[in-house]
């Protein structure tokens, strides 16, 4: 063939590709940002939040000249908190409105719900919640705490500064609480607790009447022994929960809390003065002095016109998925799913409690731990925080079936859910 | 002659002066360690912090109070520019700065000039027991009594020689009590003689109550051989008296929670139980009365904040009010087309619940509000071995009287007698002379009144968001279904009946297995008796 053919074939094609996708060409101007929040029903409570944060996000990255020349466009969609209307909403941003990548889900079974639709579609979905780990997807970038970021390092901060030798653990009847739990329950163990200083309570969702609960609480910790009540209760319970505790008198010198679900956002709605000293372990808290949270809590501020708009963990945790997505797709110089996976591992952005997140091979990022006292003005105060940074674990150490595992989604192993016992890719959850 | 004089009267002078100052210094030597000592604790970690607020305690010196109360409450706070200490009351941007140690007001400072003490838990803890030591001969009895308490919860041998002198002087029999129930903890602790400790656990038995048996099990696991026995059968003793104990809270928190079930279903009962409307909207109007407290809270905060004792006396007429209205327009903007019709009217009233629901999430936001509680409402109380706190008490007395006022309504005025009437028969009713749809309409109308009404309530144990009603739908319906349909006593024993039979299953069964047992038992019984405990008997039921 000639050099001219070869020319004139190039130009058919290319003439033919424009008739074919002229309908996906004013599309072409933009990079599209799914947003999977629930912003109706049960869970919009929190989720509402993370959606105007996201567009917040957007809007400043626009303001910067947007991405690889192009603006960004968010596409907001509502699930409901219907967990298989996520996983159709999932569908409808990647196949029908072609998003590059979706930050979405809150709740540990609506990411359960959407992840064969990433998979199938091979799209990329942000989680920014902390959850109970035991997952790693190749389609899914964890920025929320995996329990060894969160968990583990509370229990540890009770036992060393308060002396704590009983423990109750509270939770909220789902998987994350009794994951979380049960790998707690297990690190205790192994710590020399015995297990009639455990005690686990389970309650429904939504449940508002804590007064026989408490009274438990009160009599396990009359045993003589330094008691601490580890909470893992969800956000909507955890109000009248905290007024029978203040209305009973449990004092946080004598008995404290320290709450995994509870953050600034859900203290908006309660009275905090008899709480002071209950605690909370997060990655971010609002209180955090540093300039560059000073400056996000100033456009929150702004973008959202109320000055008495919160901050809080997971909304972070979206600025630095939001961040690394931005550096990958800088790095990739395009936004095709399978060159960002590959640009994600190694990213290393700035988090919002002063220092550097890297997203590691696992698809877990690495976080400082803080721990926080609640004060009267319903903000926490950092007690507390870890000396350096700290790696999610995906598979926790301390379950029998999942130690042995570990993902790496790097070439040549690009699994996430390795045995090193037995040398072989796939596991549990596979 | 006058130089030698002179001389002689400036020797005398300066001795004097002397004197004067020695004496001085050694006062302002004691008052410039405290100041050192307390400024020292800006920049000092926990631990450091601890140790000095230990130190501080052990000088004894009542002047530290003060300081150490605002520490605790986190309003002590250093000066970045010359590292002195002081307690800050907020004034605008500003800090008005008080002087640690005398109370004598210092200027004002911009907030970034000052660093905070922090304080955690730990801190908190060392300072309730230092202050305990150093109120302990206050002239105020409640000052004392407290501290009694505080030395209690944290027994040590070191404040046996304070409890002893503030036992000597000692007056007020309370006072008295607590103090000899903390020497008794404190002896246990302590290295003293195995027979003074023998009495030590006979007061802390005979005390009883759950704080005594906590004293006893902590000293039991370091407990001399001979000691043991006499602590064994001490905590079984009170164990005993507690399991009584726990049987009475069992039926107090019974109460609370039927209460609360009472409340939330007896606008239910006139709805759905009166009129036969199957209203899936119920929980929104709950969740109406909720928000309407929370607005009228809002703009008494902001205006009028002294009259915030009476928020929830204003929000009651006005949650009524407008449910109520909301009430009205619902029956005879929809519900009136479908009476007769119960599918369609179930699907139209959850529809208007999730535009209910929506709206409210729309205008207020889709998070949590604050309802606050007022003084009375806050707090607890000890009745023997039972726990009671205030707000649950006030929500029983509160249903109790709505449930009153509303029996009073329909048994005893006219336009109960309407009521009954319409529902009953409504073509008699109407032959004689009745507005039907009126009272149709009016009735309706109350139901959702008192639904916002129990709102106001709810809005003091529960969360304010657009969800507070969909969490008390499914329990009213129970409760009226059970108690029998179109009877309203038949919903107080029910409410009550459900609340005591929940709280009696969840210590064994845990919340979530009582739960389902309760639905279980509940299903069973509808099978026994399908119209309910008090079931409407005679012609009426047919029609």
């Amino acid at each position: 063939m000639s050099i001219k053919a070869r020319a004139t074939g190039a130009l058919l094609a290319a003439i033919l590709s424009t008739t074919a996708f002229h309908g996906a060409f004013a599309a072409d101007d933009t990079i599209k940002v799914g947003i999977l929040h629930s912003l109706s029903g049960t869970m919009a409570i929190s989720e509402t939040t993370l959606k105007d944060a996201m567009l917040m996000l957007i809007d400043e990255q626009n303001k910067k000249g947007g991405l690889l020349g192009k603006k960004l466009e968010a596409v907001v969609v509502d699930p409901a908190s219907d967990w298989p209307l996520f996983a159709e909403k999932a569908r409808e941003l990647v196949s029908v409105n072609k998003v590059s990548a979706v930050f979405g889900c809150w709740t540990s079974v609506s990411r359960k719900s959407v992840l064969p639709v990433f998979e199938e579609l091979n799209s990329i979905l942000f989680y920014p919640v902390q959850y109970e780990g035991e997952e790693s997807q190749r389609n899914v970038f964890y920025t929320g705490a995996a329990p060894n970021q969160q968990a583990i390092p509370a229990v540890d901060y009770l036992a060393e500064n308060e002396g704590v030798e009983r423990w109750v653990l509270a939770g909220t009847d789902y998987v994350y609480p009794r994951t979380t739990n049960k790998i707690l329950e297990a690190y205790l163990i192994s710590k020399g607790v015995k297990p009639e200083d455990i005690m686990i309570n389970y309650t429904p969702f939504g449940h508002s009447d804590w007064q026989t609960i408490v009274s438990d609480i009160k009599k396990f910790g009359s045993a003589g022994k330094k008691t601490a009540v580890v909470s893992t209760i969800n956000g909507d319970a955890n109000v009248p929960f905290y007024k029978e505790l203040g209305n009973q008198g449990v004092k946080a010198e004598d008995i404290p809390v320290v709450a995994f679900s509870v953050g600034e956002e859900e203290l908006a709605g309660l009275d905090t003065t008899p709480l002071v000293g209950h605690l909370a372990a997060w990655n971010y808290f609002q209180s955090v002095d540093n300039p560059s949270n000073a400056e996000f809590i100033k456009t929150w501020k702004a973008f959202t016109k109320n000055e008495k708009r919160v901050t809080n963990d997971p909304m972070e945790a979206h600025y630095i998925g939001f961040n690394m997505w931005l550096k990958a797709v800088e790095k990739a110089g395009t936004t095709d799913t399978d060159a960002v996976l590959d640009a994600m591992i190694g990213v290393s952005v700035p988090n919002l409690s002063g220092g550097l997140s890297t997203m590691m091979p696992n698809h877990h990022i690495t976080k400082p731990v803080l721990i926080g006292e609640i004060q009267a003005d319903g903000q926490f105060e950092t007690v507390w925080e870890t000396p350096g940074l700290v790696v999610g674990d995906e598979w926790s150490d301390f379950l029998p079936d999942s130690k042995d595992l570990i993902a790496d989604w790097r070439a040549p192993m690009s699994c996430g859910n390795f045995n090193v016992a037995t040398g072989k890719c796939g596991g549990k959850g596979s | 002659m006058p130089t030698r004089l002179i001389h002689r009267f400036l020797q005398c002078l300066l001795i004097a002066f002397c004197v004067v100052v020695t004496v001085l210094a050694t006062d302002l030597r004691a008052a410039d360690d405290l100041r050192t000592m307390v400024n020292a604790l800006g920049g000092g970690s926990f631990q450091e912090n601890q140790k000095q607020v230990e130190a501080l305690a052990k000088t004894g010196d009542p002047k530290i109070v003060p300081a150490l109360e605002a520490l605790s409450e986190g309003d002590l706070y250093q000066r970045k520019s010359d590292g002195m200490v002081f307690i800050v009351k907020p004034a605008g941007s500003n800090f008005k700065l008080v002087d640690a140690l005398t109370g004598d007001a210092a200027g004002e400072e911009a907030k970034a000039a000052l660093e905070k003490v922090k304080v955690n838990n730990g801190l908190r803890r060392v300072i309730r027991a230092a202050l305990g030591g150093l109120t302990l001969m206050s002239p105020d009895a409640g000052v004392r009594l407290q501290a009694a308490q505080t030395i209690l919860r944290t027994p040590s041998a070191d404040s046996l020689e304070g409890l002893d002198a503030a036992l000597a002087g000692e007056t007020d029999s309370a006072v008295k009590a607590v103090l000899e129930k903390a020497r008794a903890a404190s002896v246990l602790v302590s290295d003293r003689p195995v027979e003074e400790k023998k009495a030590a656990i006979a007061t802390v038995v005979q005390t009883g109550g759950r704080d005594s048996l906590s004293l006893l099990s902590g000293a039991l696991s370091s407990a001399d051989e001979s000691l043991r026995p006499d602590i064994e059968t001490g905590i079984q003793q009170i164990e005993d008296q507690l399991a009584l104990w726990a049987a009475g809270q069992n039926i107090w928190y019974g109460l609370s929670l039927g209460s609360v079930l009472l409340l939330a279903a007896i606008g239910l009962a006139i709805t759905f139980g009166v009129m036969g409307i199957i209203n899936m909207a119920h929980g929104e109007m709950v969740m109406l009365g909720a928000y309407t407290t929370f607005v009228v809270q809002e703009i008494i905060r902001n205006s009028y904040p002294d009259a915030f004792a009476w928020s929830l006396a204003i929000a009651l007429p006005l949650a009524f009010l407008v449910t109520g209205a909301v009430g009205l327009v619902m029956e005879r903007g929809i519900i009136r087309f479908l009476y007769g019709r119960p599918l369609e009217t179930l699907l139209a009233t959850w529809g208007v619940s999730l535009i209910l629901q929506q709206a409210v999430r729309s205008i207020f936001g889709p998070t949590n509000q604050e309802v606050g509680n007022p003084s009375w409402m806050s707090g607890a109380f000890e009745l023997g071995g039972l726990t009671v706190t205030w707000n649950r008490l006030w929500i029983i007395v509160f249903s109790l009287a709505v449930f009153a006022f509303l029996l009073f309504l329909l048994k005893k005025t006219p336009m109960g007698l309407q009521m009954r009437a319409v529902t009953q028969n409504r073509r008699m009713a109407s032959s004689m002379g009745i507005r039907t749809p009126w009272v149709d309409a009016l009735t309706f109308a109350l139901g959702s009144g008192i639904a916002g009404i129990a709102g106001v309530a709810l809005s003091q144990i529960d969360n304010v968001s657009p969800n507070l009603g969909q969490g008390y739908i499914i329990d009213s319906f129970m409760v009226v279904v059970f108690g029998g349909v179109g009877n309203l006593w038949g919903t107080l024993v029910g409410a009550f009946t459900l609340g005591i039979l929940n709280k009696f299953l969840e210590p064994y069964a845990g919340a979530v297995l009582g739960k389902i047992l309760v639905l279980v038992l509940i299903i069973l019984f509808i099978q026994k008796r399908p119209r309910g405990l008090f079931a409407l008997k005679g012609r009426a039921v047919e029609a």
